[in-house]
């Protein structure tokens, strides 16, 4: 049932709102709305009952093993809310003077620097709001190099297996995209990169360990590459929580970064954002960092802006990026230090290849089984199919009746009926071997039951979905009947 | 180890289980030149008390002061059941809704959503939410270029926020597409047909109507739309959520309605909060659906034809259409809309239009208490929401940082973006701001202009004695 459902005419929230209606008659009528808007007019306990109701029929982390591969769905602390709203931060008006907000600021700055030291940057700008923008940030700051050396470079390179933002994003900065393609190991094809390279090339961008859940081997050698070719190198943070504190991005080669906060840093994914991606930088890229940045004076926290910073791409939102997300960030940076951070691409690494390797075990294929896993791997689900008819997306479903959310599916594009699997460091031994147990068991039911899991999901609030009615037949807003 | 659950136990069976002795050997295809980093910048790690105890420390240190900023981010009343829902777990910690059966919660929530925006812009679809305001009057851009093919000009007032323009010129940079400003006219600080005349409508896409406009003045939707419509160009209207559930909405303006209606949703329940996250949103005309960026939820039944939710027209998006999508958007801004939509749904169209009416009765007596301060003036003298500019006898920095000291934050200087205005400030009031609070601003005002006129070197610091 729909809130709007509910609804009855003349229903208020009367301690929600000014008692009366002020006198607005100096407004012009023509300026004026003439019918109300259709909001639902419910009471307060509808309302909490509504939404209380609905989020129960959400599967979260707090809910569920959640082991979407390139999302990083770990355990999001309940510290980092509780302090990142405290009253101070959140009453705080984004134009008021820095004066007001040295606690705040000291906070970012200190975010600044420990995020420079983690991917080894010599600058990072805070404000890119989630992933992507970080992404456009950095790609958009690979132009304005180039474009103040006068190089007009056209083609950014990406791998065929890259996350689709990255080809997006290039086209956003007005770049051609040419996808490589990766070679049977799994690493970047390096004979078809050589032969990829030129005095047309801006940059590559690159995730590492990649959307394949290996480490590129060969890394140095393409940087060597990009970089002889006056290409700059673009380091996808996507997996940074793979290899922080274990291995710094800037000691691979790369000039810019993006870091999306909600996966190494744990900030909520909140039903889909908001994010934070903030971006790195090496020497040669820093005076494009987008703005504002924090700066420091004498123990003064500053903002750092367009006059400081007048070959800056610029700014990419109304304010300083999303700046309850980054509070969230520095606290678990905090609660974490140095040596909880190493840990994350420690224990990440752990369940991620005990987890392999007991489905494996079980018979279950994995995309690149003579490779280590980093924090997340690939199982192909083909053989299952020829044998069965049960695709992966069955299985998926299926997983969510015995309680788990499912792997991410079909992605990357480049492996048939594959899951991509990311347990994360905050999953028990206890809750991995029960995912085992699970697939096992959907395994065995594939042979002997396939119509049991090709109509999979029994349990949840609804079933398989009809998708092209969706899209068919456009339904995107409530009507009054 | 914060958060990681394991004991020695269970590293021990894990790595056994793999077959290697350590966990170090899991990094064994890292090249060894690049292994072995150091985090010399990072402090060692605190326990929750510990940082519990620094974060007050500098919350206190930045205090709470009564605010009359406005200028795209306002604040109001939130009813406590917002928060108290929108971090429930199962809102929080879920993600993008890939696995519809699984997220049914979000997901009809996010229609929910798309029909209560879409119902204060009276538009006929809308999207997800976008990042925030500013980048989605830019994701607007960007999507009118694409609708018209052929044109890639856009009529920009320059009553359009400063840094609303600046991100939009970041964004569409690299799309060859023109901004072309549209002035203000002097005593009225909106645009009007007169100053449109003045500029180019060959290739230009659309025309940008900021409602109510930076310097929360009304401009006139209706004669701007129809302006605009009748020389071929689309109409994105930029607007404020709050001030919908009093005025004409977006797609009643002129004959036609805009085609596009973007803004920034912070005002519907998400706290200032220093800057973010807020959200944007894009509502549309049907005929647009699919220029649209983001995710969008639809509705549809299942095989047993139980009607439930899932993402749509996916086709548009980076995970499909990879360097031909609509946008590099990925996410959108879930939980802030989570806020909105339950905060829509606690006040209703009586609620939202009294806090609405509420804020524009503040702001009047605000602006005329202030007007009435000697040596002050309204620089405007058109209808306005609830925000104004004042002229000031002064430079508008050094009597903003005398207010500071007397707990006031007391608006937005806008000297560097307007010179044209002189010493003007920007002062806005909404529903949360008293009638004592005002008059205690109003007074100060008075004290530091008359005072400084008097002795300035020690206007500051007097005031700060007191």
């Amino acid at each position: 049932m729909l809130i709007f459902d509910q609804s009855v005419p003349d229903r208020v929230n009367p301690s929600q709102a000014p008692a009366v209606d002020a006198d607005v008659s100096d407004i012009p009528t023509a300026h004026l709305r003439d019918q109300p808007p259709q909001l639902p007019e419910v009471s307060e306990l509808q309302t909490v009952r509504h939404y209380t109701r609905l989020s129960q029929k959400n599967f979260s982390i707090d809910t569920h093993l959640y082991p979407l591969g390139s999302c990083t769905m770990k355990y999001n602390p309940r510290a980092c809310n509780k302090y990142a709203m405290l009253p101070q931060f959140l009453m705080r008006h984004p134009l008021s003077a820095v004066s007001t907000g040295q606690g705040f600021l000291k906070c970012l700055y200190e975010l600044q620097e420990i995020l420079k030291d983690v991917t080894g940057m010599a600058g990072v700008s805070l404000t890119p709001l989630a992933g992507a923008q970080g992404e456009f940030a950095g790609v958009a700051m690979i132009r304005a190099y180039h474009d103040a050396r006068n190089d007009q470079r056209t083609e950014i390179l990406v791998p065929d297996a890259a996350h689709g933002t990255n080809p997006a994003t290039a086209t956003m900065c007005g770049y051609q995209v040419r996808e490589i393609p990766t070679d049977a190991s799994g690493d970047v094809d390096l004979e078809a990169l050589r032969s990829f390279v030129g005095p047309q090339t801006a940059g590559l961008m690159l995730t590492n360990p990649s959307t394949l859940g290996v480490f590129e081997r060969t890394i140095e050698d393409i940087a060597h590459l990009v970089h002889s070719a006056g290409g700059l190198l673009y380091f996808d943070g996507a997996n940074l929580n793979a290899i922080v504190g274990k291995v710094k991005p800037g000691d691979m080669g790369f000039d810019v970064i993006h870091m999306n906060l909600h996966k190494t840093f744990s900030t909520p994914h909140g039903g889909g954002g908001p994010g934070a991606g903030p971006v790195g930088v090496n020497d040669r890229l820093l005076p494009y960092l987008p703005v504002p940045i924090v700066g420091e004076n004498n123990g003064d926290y500053v903002w750092l802006t367009e006059y400081e910073l007048p070959q800056s791409i610029g700014r990419l939102s109304a304010h300083m990026g999303n700046a309850g997300v980054l509070l969230r960030a520095y606290i678990y940076a905090r609660l974490l230090g140095r040596d909880g951070l190493l840990r994350v691409a420690e224990y990440a690494t752990l369940n991620a290849n005990y987890l392999a390797k007991r489905l494996h075990d079980h018979g279950v294929e994995l995309a690149y089984p003579d490779r280590r896993a980093a924090h997340e791997f690939i199982v192909t689900l083909k053989k299952l199919k020829d044998e069965t008819t049960v695709i992966a997306m069955d299985v998926a479903k299926r997983l969510l009746d015995k309680g788990y959310h499912a792997p991410t599916v079909y992605f990357p594009l480049l492996v048939p009926e594959c899951f991509l699997i990311e347990p994360t460091e905050t999953e028990t031994k206890h809750e991995l071997d029960g995912f085992v147990d699970a697939v096992v068991e959907i395994f065995k039911e594939a042979h002997s039951d396939p119509e049991l899991v090709k109509t999979a999901p029994h349990t949840t609030p609804v079933g398989r979905l009809d998708e092209v009615k969706a899209a068919r037949e456009l339904d995107l807003t409530w009507k009054p009947v | 180890m914060p958060f990681i659950p394991h004991t020695k136990q269970d590293v021990e069976a894990m790595l056994g289980a793999i077959g290697v002795d350590s966990i170090d050997d899991l990094f064994d295809e890292v090249p060894r030149s690049l292994r072995g980093c150091e985090l010399t910048n990072v402090p060692a790690g605190m326990n929750e008390m510990q940082v519990g105890r620094l974060m007050q420390e500098r919350a206190a240190q930045d205090g709470i002061y009564t605010n009359f900023i406005g200028g795209g981010a306002y604040e109001h009343h939130i009813p406590a059941a917002v928060w108290e829902l929108t971090t429930r777990g199962e809102f929080y910690s879920a993600y993008t809704p890939y696995q519809a059966e699984a997220s049914q919660g979000t997901l009809q929530l996010l229609y929910e959503f798309q029909s209560m925006i879409a119902a204060l812009t009276g538009m006929e679809v809308a999207n997800a939410s976008l990042y925030d305001g500013a980048s989605s009057l830019a994701e607007a851009v960007l999507a009118v270029v694409r609708a018209a093919k052929k044109s890639n000009r856009i009529l920009m007032p320059r009553t359009v926020s400063p840094i609303y323009r600046k991100v939009v010129q970041t964004i569409v940079k690299h799309q060859n597409i023109e901004i072309i400003e549209v002035p203000f006219t002097d005593s009225g600080g909106r645009i009007t047909v007169d100053s449109l005349t003045q500029c180019p409508v060959d290739g230009v896409a659309a025309l940008v109507v900021p409602q109510p406009n930076y310097f929360g003045v009304l401009e006139d939707g209706d004669a701007l739309t129809d302006w605009a419509h009748e020389r071929g160009l689309r109409v994105i209207g930029l607007v404020n959520p709050t001030a919908l559930a009093l005025l004409k909405p977006p797609g009643d303006w002129g004959a036609q309605g805009a085609d596009i209606a973007v803004g920034e949703g912070q005002p519907l329940g998400v706290p200032l909060s220093s800057g973010g996250p807020y959200f944007g949103f894009m509502c549309a005309k049907q005929k647009l659906v699919r220029q649209m960026p983001g995710r969008i939820v639809g509705k549809t039944v299942d095989a047993r034809g139980i009607p439930g939710f899932t993402l749509t027209l996916q086709a548009r998006e980076q995970h499909i259409r990879r360097s031909k999508a609509t946008s590099n958007i990925c996410t959108n801004q879930g939980l802030m809309v989570t806020a909105a939509t339950i905060y829509m749904a606690l006040l209703g169209p009586t609620g939202l239009r009294r806090v609405a009416a509420q804020c524009h009765h503040n702001a009047r007596r605000l602006l005329n208490l202030l007007g009435d301060v000697s040596g002050v003036e309204r620089v405007f003298d058109r209808p306005f929401f609830h925000e104004g500019v004042l002229r000031l006898p002064q430079a508008v920095a050094g009597v903003l940082r005398a207010l500071e000291a007397q707990g006031i934050a007391g608006g937005i200087d806008l000297s560097h973006d307007y010179p044209e205005l002189g010493d003007a400030v920007l002062v806005c009031a909404t529903d949360t701001r008293t009638d004592a609070e005002m008059d205690v601003y109003a007074e100060h005002l008075d004290r530091i202009l008359s005072r400084r006129r008097l002795d300035p070197p020690c206007a500051q610091k007097l005031a700060g004695n007191e």
